[in-house]
């Protein structure tokens, strides 16, 4: 029994108990479902297995939707427990854990799959092309990042959660001091997940650079691939940098170096420092392509092209290079001199004029438009007035002097569910809506769309605006509790009835997908929104090889340009078409990489040294492997294409 | 074709160039140099030495997209120089 002691939670009480039964529960019950149904052959073939780019996407923003509600609960049980002064729902240790694996579960295992995800669909499509670069390779980063977090998500029941906060700031992460394996777990799920996000990064840049339809310039290309190709570029700058860092916390962690310790030459400031490298860029990594989505969205929905294409661009690369140099903002108050501070303060509020420059454009785009409220322009109309709050304080917080005053308070946690809500979650979720009849052939509901948006944008503010208040009259953040005397109270409780209205507009969301899937009608249209881009122009679902004839583009808004000027897109006649070939090894190693991952946190050696070889060995097997992919036949494209047409017209 | 086409001038320069940039690095052990003038004659010459690299044997300039390579290298060289100055500045130089 003491071998096995090791993996239970240190800190057990009856929800933790009782999460671990339902985790059995569910994962016996899906089994047992799988089996019932016999959909085990169709799960392996269609999904496991997979190298299409639709299907990882749609892989990839299902997982985010699942770690969402893991977050959601996370958060939901912090504003439960803040709700009143001296709550007992939740211990400090308790509460440790849940602020910390919120904070890691949304940024790295919601924002970033979600945003990969959509681009994972959409941008092949919307640049013309078959699949990405190296479809393989996409599919071993969506199982790294799955099994990454899957890693990340059983701690709270196997060994105890990480609970140093998401930042994991040493002294505090080191082992003196966070002595359960859950900042192992933090270190090494957070690496598997970030290889493949690197690899994402790779993918992607290539992708954009060679796989262009012929005439689609670098400066004909839609908005959101251009926020893409930005983004990755940023992912392959700054992911290398955690990679380092979390290696060295690993190596402090297991064994026994002395990189980020406070004795024999180490240095914990190091680890803020390099944590922030690739932190704040993370930031960009996430927005930019909320940006880019908003950028479509915008100009739809306005029914106008969108206002400054060029200054648009140069904004985005202006940010990317900007996001590099304003990283020592988030340590102000933590011993650097006045130089420092005045360098990255100054620095840091440059990047204010880019994104106001973005702004502006959105609102050009929409001056004289004839706008509509479609669900995912109502996100983007709530995105502007928002992330401009956000933004200012974020100005606010810029100011090296002033921050000694908002630093480590709610009010910074305000500005960043400020910025990081309407900036990634609105952009988010109004492109699922807005590219949801893409992908599966029909519409999500208005109604339910519109209330759902209605709670969540209302809500948001009401539990996060109250947050820079409390903030300012010096509530702490990741405190369990405070005393009445504080006079916090009232103000926390508005936060909580906030974060509720949140859970029911999100759970909204979910109902909304249950009820179009069951009762919204079938291919009424293939452009619902009567949009400009070329991911438009093919079938909405989309056949397996995209477009059955490579489109020819000649402006910014290809698709635009058929409908309305009847520029041809299609030229040419049918050939046989280039597909990649499916194959198990990503998904195989996905799992090898989540055993070599778990031994690694409990320090199981032998386990870890196998599984690593494993990885190794199927690392060398492909670089011996044939694999030239298949042929679609040009009749079998006919035929697809003539019952895509046929399901068109029955409509 | 004249023989002055057929001579691969450019890369027997580069070669004979590579081959002095090592001679110079290795002066740095041969002579007694103080170990900051040291660092920086070997700092100089690797840097000379990775562009001959990329520019003459790895054909960075040669091909159509030779923009997007240079842009791609100097932005690398720029995140790199700001996060290695940028850690010492904030952690060793203005450190209190």
């Amino acid at each position: 029994m003491d071998y096995f002691s090791r993996f239970a939670p240190p800190h057990s009480d009856p929800m933790i108990v009782m999460s671990q039964f339902a985790i059995v529960g569910v994962m016996i019950a899906i089994v047992a479902g799988l089996t019932y149904f016999k959909k085990w052959g169709y799960l392996w073939n269609e999904w496991l297995t997979t190298v299409d780019h639709k299907k990882i996407g749609i892989m990839y923003v299902l997982s985010a939707l699942l770690m969402l509600f893991r977050g959601g609960a996370d958060a939901l049980l912090m504003r439960a427990q803040t709700a009143i002064p001296e709550n007992g729902l939740l211990d400090g240790q308790h509460y440790n854990e849940i602020f910390t694996t919120h904070g890691v579960v949304m940024i790295l295992f919601m924002a970033m799959p979600f945003i990969i995800g959509l681009m994972n669909v959409v941008v092949p499509l919307q640049i013309g092309a078959r699949d990405v670069a190296f479809p393989r390779l996409n599919a071993l980063s969506f199982w790294l990042f799955f099994f990454g977090a899957m890693l990340f998500n059983i701690s709270f029941v196997v060994g105890g959660s990480p609970d140093s906060g998401w930042t994991a700031y040493f002294p505090l992460a080191g082992n003196e001091f966070s002595q359960s394996v859950g900042t192992n777990y933090y270190a090494i799920a957070i690496q598997i997940a970030g290889i493949g996000t690197l690899m994402t990064g790779i993918n992607f840049i290539v992708t954009i650079l060679k796989m262009r339809a012929p005439g689609m310039t670098m400066m004909k290309m839609p908005m959101f691939t251009w926020s893409v190709f930005i983004t990755n570029i940023i992912i392959v700058f700054a992911f290398p940098v955690l990679t380092v860092a979390l290696a060295l916390m690993t190596m402090d962690r297991l064994f026994g170096t002395n990189f980020f310790t406070m004795a024999n030459g180490g240095m914990d400031m190091l680890w803020a420092n390099l944590f922030w490298v690739w932190g704040h860029p993370e930031v960009y990594i996430v927005v930019l392509p909320a940006f880019g989505i908003y950028s479509e969205i915008i100009s739809t929905f306005a029914r106008r092209n969108l206002y400054g294409y060029k200054s648009m661009v140069f904004s985005m690369v202006a940010i990317s290079a900007l996001s590099f140099v304003v990283w020592a903002h988030h340590f102000y108050t933590m011993g650097h001199g006045v130089m420092v501070n005045s360098i990255f303060s100054i620095t840091t509020m440059a990047i204010a004029v880019p994104t106001g420059v973005k702004m502006f454009n959105w609102l050009f785009t929409l001056y004289k438009g004839k706008i509509e409220f479609k669900t995912p322009m109502l996100w983007a109309m709530a995105f502007i007035p928002i992330f401009l709050i956000g933004g200012v304080t974020g100005v606010m917080l810029a100011m090296a002097s002033a921050d000694y005053q908002y630093h480590n308070t709610m009010f910074l946690v305000a500005h960043f569910h400020y910025v990081l809500i309407p900036g990634t979650v609105f952009a988010v979720l109004a492109g699922f809506t807005y590219w949801w009849p893409k992908i599966f052939g029909f519409s999500l509901s208005e109604k339910i769309g519109k209330w759902s948006f209605w709670f969540i944008a209302i809500s948001f503010n009401l539990a996060f605006f109250p947050m820079f208040i409390t903030g300012l009259n010096g509530q702490a953040r990741r405190m369990y509790t405070y005393s009445e005397s504080t006079g916090f109270g009232p103000l926390n409780l508005l936060s909580f009835v906030g974060a509720a209205g949140l859970a029911i507009g999100f759970a909204l969301i979910v109902y909304n997908i249950y009820w179009s899937t069951r009762y919204a009608p079938r291919h009424v249209t293939e452009d619902p929104w009567n949009a400009r881009s070329l991911e438009w122009a093919t079938h909405s679902p989309v056949p397996e090889y995209n477009f059955a004839i490579t489109p020819t583009v000649s402006s910014t808004e290809a698709f635009w340009d058929a409908k309305e000027h009847g520029k041809p897109l299609f030229q040419g006649s049918y050939e046989k078409i280039h597909m990649p070939n499916n194959s198990g090894a990503p998904f195989i190693m996905g799992v090898i990489f989540f055993v070599f991952g778990f031994s690694m946190v409990f320090s199981m050696w032998t386990l870890a040294i196998i599984s690593a070889i494993g990885i190794f060995v199927f690392m060398a097997l492909r670089s011996f492997e044939k694999d030239h992919g298949h042929y679609i036949s040009v009749e079998e494209v006919m035929e697809t294409e003539k019952k895509c047409e046929v399901l068109k017209n029955e409509n | 074709m004249s023989l002055k086409e057929l001579f691969p001038i450019k890369h027997v320069m580069g070669f004979v160039f590579s081959l002095i940039l090592t001679v110079v690095a290795l002066s740095v052990l041969m002579f007694d140099l103080s170990p900051k003038t040291g660092v920086i004659i070997l700092l100089v010459t690797a840097f000379m030495q990775a562009s001959i690299q990329l520019v003459m044997f790895m054909h960075a300039g040669e091909s159509e997209d030779k923009h997007s390579i240079y842009t791609n290298v100097l932005y690398a060289l720029f995140i790199a120089l700001v996060t290695i100055f940028g850690t010492l500045l904030t952690m060793i130089w203005g450190y209190q």
